[in-house]
C-alpha cells in the first residue's frame, strides 16, 4: 500500500512513531497529485516546493521534540480560506491574483498544529454552486466516474481527499457544501455547528450560514481535524464561547440506546430509489448495533430550500460588494468614469451563477420587497429552528440522504438552475438551523457511485454526531475510486 | 409672506475611544495615508468585525446627557452603498434598533429655554477619505479614517431658526465634551453635521417639503448654509413655486447650495441586520454604571455660576459653553481670584487672542494659578489694565510666573503718591491754559493732564492715584 492511501491518523501516529517522516508523507501525496491532477483537477494552487519545505521543517521541530497535535500530515484547503501571500481566489475571476495579508483562524489553527499545505483546492465561484462547474479555472471531477462532478461548492476538497491527493481537506458549508459533495465522492464530510469553528478569514458568501469544516477519509480522521479547528475566537462575534469535548476520543462505537429520528420529507419525490434503499439499510444497520429508528415528520423543512435561497442570496449580495475593481483583485481594463469601473469590473469578473445570486440578493432586500421576501424568509427560518427543537425533544439524531441522487454528469444540471437547486434539498435545512451534520458513504449504487447519508445533531453535539457515523461506518465496506 | 422655518439637524461626533470601533487599531487622527489600518477595517475578504465595548459606552453616556431612552436589546445593520472610500461597499450602522431614543436638550435661546427633542443616536462606523488633487487624473483612497467611531444623534424638526440651530449645535458639543464623548475637534472633522430645512407659512400646522444639506463642515457654514436655504425657499414660494425635495450640497466658498440628487434618485441602501454581529444586550446595571461617570454638564454648571459666583448669565453660558474654558474658570477662582475679573479676562482678551491664533480653550499655554496671580497683581495696584494686557500677551508667548514678567517688561505700576504728586505738580507747571480751562468747567482738560502724568511716568504711574492727586491739586489752584 502506497502511502498516499493511508488515513490522516494513520499518518499523524506513524510520524509520531517515526515510522516515516512529514517529507515522505508529502512527497507521496505530492507524487499522486502528479499522478492523477490531470484526470481530477481538484487543485487551483499546488505549492509543491512550500509543502517540501514545511514538511522539513516539521520533521526538524519533532526532532528536537516540539511537534503539534497534527504534526507532519499534509492537507488542502478550499480556495476561500483566506492564506497570507498565497493566492485565495474563491476560483473567481474576481480575485485570480488576490493574495491575502493574513491568515484565516482555520489556516492558523492547522499551522501551528504541524500541518503541511498542499495547496489550495477547487470550488464553485464564491461557493455558490452544487457541482464545481461554476468556477473560472477548471472543472474538478468525481475521481469514481471522471464524466461526473463531484458535488459542490467544494468539490475540490472532496475531490483530493477522494482521490487520495490530500489526507484531509477543509471545505465551507453553506446550505451543502461540504456534505453534498461529500456524498457524491464517498468522503466523509462535517458541517459542524454554526458558531464552533471560526469564520475569520473564510471569505463570505452567507454569514449567517456559513461554516467551515473538514473533508476526510474517515470519521476518526473527521473527529481529529475538528479538534483542532473547533473553539472560540475572539475575532469572530459569531464564534461560541464553550469547552468542546475530545472528539476523537468520544468515538466508542456504542450506540446502544441512540434514538433516531427519519423525517419522511426527506424520502418523498426526487429521491433515487438506489439513495433510499442505501440509506435504510444503513438503518438497519445500526439498529442492529443497538439503536433505534422512528419515522417521524419535520413538516416545514419543504420550506427550507426557497428560505435558503433568499437568505442566503440576500447575505451574499452585500458581502460580493466589496469586489469593486478599487483595492485588489480584477479591474476592467476599459471604464469611463466610476460607475462604469463597478459595472464592468463586476460585470467582467463575477460568472452568471453569482451574477444571478447577487441579483435576487439585492431584489431581496430593496425597498417594497424586503418584508415579502428577505423579512418572509427570516420568519420561515424561525419556524424551521423549532420543528428541529421539537424533533430533538424526542430524538438524539435524525438521519436522512445526503443528496437526492448519486453524482450527476458534467453539464447536466448547468443550464437548469432550479435542478441545480434541488441537488441541495437534503442539507440546507441543517444550514437554517444551524446545526452539526456529518455525512459519510453508505453504500455504492449500480454504477459503483458512491451513495452518503446524513446523521444531524443538536446544536453543538458534534460529538453524538461522529460517534453515530463511527458506528456505522464499522459497517460499512468502502471502496476506493479507480484513477 | 410670512415665513416659519423648520430645521431638524443630524450631527456625527467621532468618538474619543482608544481603538476602533469593529479592530484594535488606535484611534488617531491623521498619519500617513493607509498607515494607520488593518484588514479589518478596510474590509479585507473573510475579515470580521468585532464590537469595541468602549463604543456602546460612550454613545449610552451621550443618550444618558441627552436624556434619551437607551434600548435594552439593540442591533446594528448593514447600510449598502458603493463609494470608493468604503471599502465593503457597506457601513455598519444601526436601522430600526438604535442604541437611544427619544431624548431631548434644553437650550436658552434669549433667556428663554427651549426643549429640542433627540429623535435617536446610533453607532456606526466613518468611512475613510478621497484625495482628488496632486495625482492629475487619478483619486487616491485614504483608509486611516475607516473603523472610527462615529454616533449619529437625529433631533426633531424642533428648531425655528438658523441661530436656534446654532444655539442647539454650541449646546450639543458642550454636552459631548463634558461628557468627554468626543473631542469635537471641528477642524479635524470630530464633529459634522447635515441639515434639513422646510419652511411653512406661518400659522400653518404641516410642515413645509424639506431640503437636506450635506457638505457642511463647520457651524459657521451650518448657519450659513441654513439662511441661504430659508431664502432660496422663500423665494420660490413667493414666486408661487413649488420647492422639491432634494438633497443639496453646500459650497462654503461661494456661499451657495446646489443640487446633488432628487427625491426620485434618493439611493435605497438596502438595510438589513448585520449577520457578522451578535445584538446589543445592555443590562440596566450597566447602564446605571455609566451614568455614575457623567460630570457635572453645562446647564448645572452655568447655574452654579450664576448662584454661587453672581455671575451674569450671559457670562456664564459662555464660560460654560467650552468645559475647557469652564475648568480654567474653576481652577482660577479656586486659585483665590475673583470670579467676575477671571470671567473677564477669560471672555475678552484671552478669546480675543485665542480666536487670532486659531486656538481652541483647551490651548491656553499658562495655568489658571498663573492667571489668578496676573489677577492678585492688577488688584494689589502692582500692575494697570494696560499693562496686564502686555503681561497676558507675554504669558501666551512664553509662559512664566506673572511676577517676573512684570520685573522683565519693566511693567511695574509706580504708586508712591510723594514721587506721583512730584509729576503732577510739574505738569500743573507746564499747562496754566489746561488749568483754566478745567475751572471753566471744560472735563477734558483733566484727561489731557492725566495724559501728560501718565506720559512723564512712562506709563506706570497708578492712574487712579494721578487722578486724585490731580484732582486736589487743581480744586487748591
Amino acid at each position: 500500500m502506497d502511502i498516499y492511501q493511508l488515513t490522516a491518523h494513520e499518518i499523524r501516529d506513524m510520524i509520531k512513531e517515526k515510522k516515516i517522516s512529514s517529507k515522505e508523507a508529502t512527497q507521496s501525496a505530492l507524487a499522486r497529485i502528479h499522478a492523477v491532477e490531470d484526470k481530477v483537477e481538484s487543485y487551483v494552487t499546488v505549492l509543491e516546493e512550500e509543502a517540501l519545505a514545511q514538511a522539513e521543517a516539521i520533521d526538524a521541530n519533532i526532532a528536537s521534540g516540539e511537534a503539534g497535535a497534527l504534526a507532519g500530515v499534509p492537507m488542502a484547503l478550499k480556495d476561500n480560506m483566506c492564506t497570507k501571500g498565497i493566492l485565495t481566489t474563491c476560483s473567481s475571476k474576481m480575485l485570480y491574483n488576490f493574495k491575502p495579508p493574513y491568515n484565516a483562524t482555520v489556516t492558523e489553527k492547522l499551522l501551528e498544529a504541524g500541518t503541511v499545505l498542499l495547496g489550495k483546492v477547487n470550488m464553485d465561484e464564491f461557493a455558490m454552486g452544487s457541482s464545481t462547474e461554476t468556477s473560472h479555472f477548471k472543472k474538478t471531477k468525481n475521481p469514481y466516474d471522471i464524466t461526473k462532478v463531484p458535488g459542490g461548492s467544494s468539490g475540490g476538497s472532496a475531490a483530493c481527499v477522494a482521490a487520495d491527493e490530500a489526507y484531509f481537506s477543509l471545505g465551507s458549508d453553506t446550505g451543502g457544501s461540504i456534505r453534498q459533495p461529500a456524498s457524491l465522492c464517498g468522503c466523509v464530510g462535517m458541517k459542524p455547528t454554526y458558531g464552533s469553528v471560526s469564520r475569520y478569514g473564510l471569505i463570505a458568501f452567507a454569514s449567517s450560514l456559513d461554516q467551515i469544516g473538514p473533508l476526510a477519509k474517515d470519521v476518526t480522521d473527521c473527529a481529529m481535524v475538528l479538534n483542532q479547528i473547533a473553539g472560540h475566537d475572539p475575532k469572530d462575534s459569531t464564534s461560541v464561547n464553550i469547552q468542546h469535548p475530545d472528539f476523537e476520543k468520544a468515538l466508542t462505537g456504542d450506540i446502544k440506546g441512540l434514538k433516531i429520528g427519519v423525517p419522511k420529507e426527506y424520502f418523498g419525490a426526487g429521491i433515487s430509489g438506489d439513495v433510499s434503499a442505501a440509506v435504510h439499510a444503513a438503518l438497519d444497520n445500526m439498529k442492529a448495533e443497538g439503536a433505534q429508528y422512528t419515522d417521524m415528520s419535520l413538516p416545514l423543512n419543504e420550506y427550507a430550500l426557497p428560505a435558503y435561497y433568499m437568505i442566503s442570496s440576500a447575505e451574499a449580495s452585500s458581502n460580493l460588494a466589496r469586489f469593486d475593481g478599487v483595492k485588489y483583485g480584477f479591474r476592467a481594463e476599459k471604464f469611463d468614469d466610476l460607475i462604469d469601473l463597478y459595472c464592468q469590473t463586476r460585470s467582467e469578473g463575477f460568472g452568471a451563477e453569482v451574477k444571478r445570486r447577487i441579483m435576487i440578493g439585492t431584489y431581496a432586500l430593496s425597498s417594497g420587497y424586503y418584508d415579502a421576501y428577505y423579512k418572509k424568509a427570516q420568519q420561515v427560518r424561525t419556524m424551521i429552528m423549532n420543528d428541529f427543537t421539537k424533533a430533538f425533544e424526542t430524538y438524539d439524531v435524525l438521519v436522512t440522504p445526503a443528496s437526492p441522487t448519486t453524482a450527476f454528469g458534467i453539464g447536466e444540471k448547468t443550464s437548469d438552475p432550479l435542478q441545480m437547486y434541488m441537488a441541495d434539498i437534503c442539507t440546507v435545512s441543517v444550514n437554517i438551523g444551524g446545526l452539526p451534520a456529518i455525512v459519510i458513504p453508505c453504500g455504492y449504487d449500480a454504477s459503483g457511485l458512491p451513495i452518503g447519508i446524513q446523521i444531524i445533531g443538536k446544536p453543538f453535539d458534534e460529538a453524538t454526531v461522529l460517534n453515530a457515523a463511527f458506528a456505522l461506518e464499522k459497517t460499512i465496506t468502502k471502496v476506493k475510486p479507480n484513477l | 409672506m410670512k415665513y416659519e422655518t423648520v430645521i431638524g439637524l443630524e450631527v456625527h461626533a467621532e468618538l474619543a475611544t482608544k481603538t476602533k470601533i469593529f479592530c484594535g487599531c488606535k484611534n488617531e487622527f491623521g498619519g500617513e495615508p493607509n498607515t494607520r489600518c488593518c484588514p479589518v477595517c478596510t474590509g479585507m475578504p473573510g475579515t470580521l468585525p468585532v464590537l469595541n465595548k468602549a463604543v456602546v459606552d460612550y454613545a449610552i453616556k451621550a443618550g444618558l446627557a441627552t436624556n434619551c431612552t437607551i434600548t435594552k436589546y439593540g442591533k446594528q445593520d448593514r447600510k449598502n452603498y458603493f463609494y470608493p472610500d468604503l471599502p465593503k461597499a457597506y457601513q455598519i450602522s444601526q436601522f430600526d434598533l438604535p442604541l437611544c431614543q427619544n431624548g431631548y436638550v434644553e437650550i436658552d435661546v434669549n433667556g428663554e429655554k427651549r426643549r429640542i427633542g433627540i429623535t435617536r443616536i446610533h453607532i456606526e462606523e466613518d468611512a475613510g477619505k478621497l484625495i482628488h488633487d496632486d495625482y492629475g487624473n487619478e483619486s487616491m483612497a485614504d483608509y486611516n479614517r475607516c473603523g472610527v467611531p462615529l454616533i449619529e444623534i437625529v433631533s426633531e424638526p424642533d428648531l425655528r431658526s438658523p441661530e436656534e440651530a446654532r444655539i442647539y449645535l454650541e449646546t450639543l458639543k458642550s454636552i459631548l465634551e463634558y461628557t468627554e464623548v468626543s473631542d469635537c475637534k471641528m477642524q479635524e472633522g470630530s464633529l459634522r453635521c447635515d441639515v434639513n430645512l422646510s419652511i411653512r407659512p406661518v400659522g400653518q400646522e404641516e410642515f413645509g417639503t424639506r431640503c437636506e444639506m450635506k457638505n457642511v463642515n463647520s457651524f459657521r457654514a451650518a448657519v450659513r448654509a441654513m439662511e441661504y436655504e430659508q431664502k432660496r425657499q422663500a423665494e420660490i414660494l413667493d414666486e408661487g413655486g413649488v420647492v422639491e425635495q432634494e438633497t443639496r450640497r453646500w459650497d462654503d466658498v461661494r456661499g451657495v447650495s446646489t443640487p446633488m440628487r432628487s427625491k426620485e434618485d434618493a439611493q435605497d441602501y438596502r438595510y438589513f441586520p448585520e449577520p457578522d454581529l451578535v445584538p446589543i444586550v445592555v443590562s440596566d446595571e450597566w447602564v446605571e454604571e455609566i451614568r455614575k461617570t457623567i460630570p457635572e454638564l453645562p446647564e448645572e454648571r452655568k447655574a452654579r455660576y450664576v448662584n454661587e459666583y453672581s455671575l451674569p448669565e450671559y457670562d456664564a453660558f459662555i464660560l460654560t459653553s467650552s468645559k475647557k474654558m469652564a475648568d480654567f474658570f474653576d481652577a482660577a477662582v479656586k486659585e483665590g481670584a475673583k470670579p467676575k475679573p477671571v470671567s473677564n479676562w477669560l471672555m475678552g482678551d484671552i478669546s480675543k487672542i485665542l480666536n487670532d491664533k486659531e486656538l481652541e480653550p483647551g490651548d491656553i499655554p499658562f495655568t489658571p494659578a498663573q492667571l489668578a496671580k496676573m489677577i492678585a497683581l492688577i488688584e494689589k495696584g502692582t500692575i494697570s489694565n494696560s499693562a496686564a494686557k502686555k503681561v497676558l500677551d507675554a504669558m501666551f508667548a512664553q509662559p512664566d510666573d506673572p511676577e517676573k514678567l512684570v520685573e522683565k517688561l519693566g511693567l511695574a505700576q509706580v504708586s508712591d503718591e510723594g514721587a506721583i504728586l512730584e509729576m503732577v505738580n510739574g505738569v500743573l507747571a507746564q499747562n496754566p491754559q489746561s488749568i483754566a480751562d478745567y475751572k471753566a468747567g471744560k472735563d477734558k482738560a483733566l484727561g489731557f493732564l492725566v495724559g501728560q502724568v501718565m506720559r512723564i511716568s512712562k506709563g506706570k504711574a497708578n492712574p487712579q492715584i494721578i487722578n486724585k492727586l490731580l484732582k486736589d491739586a487743581l480744586d487748591k489752584a
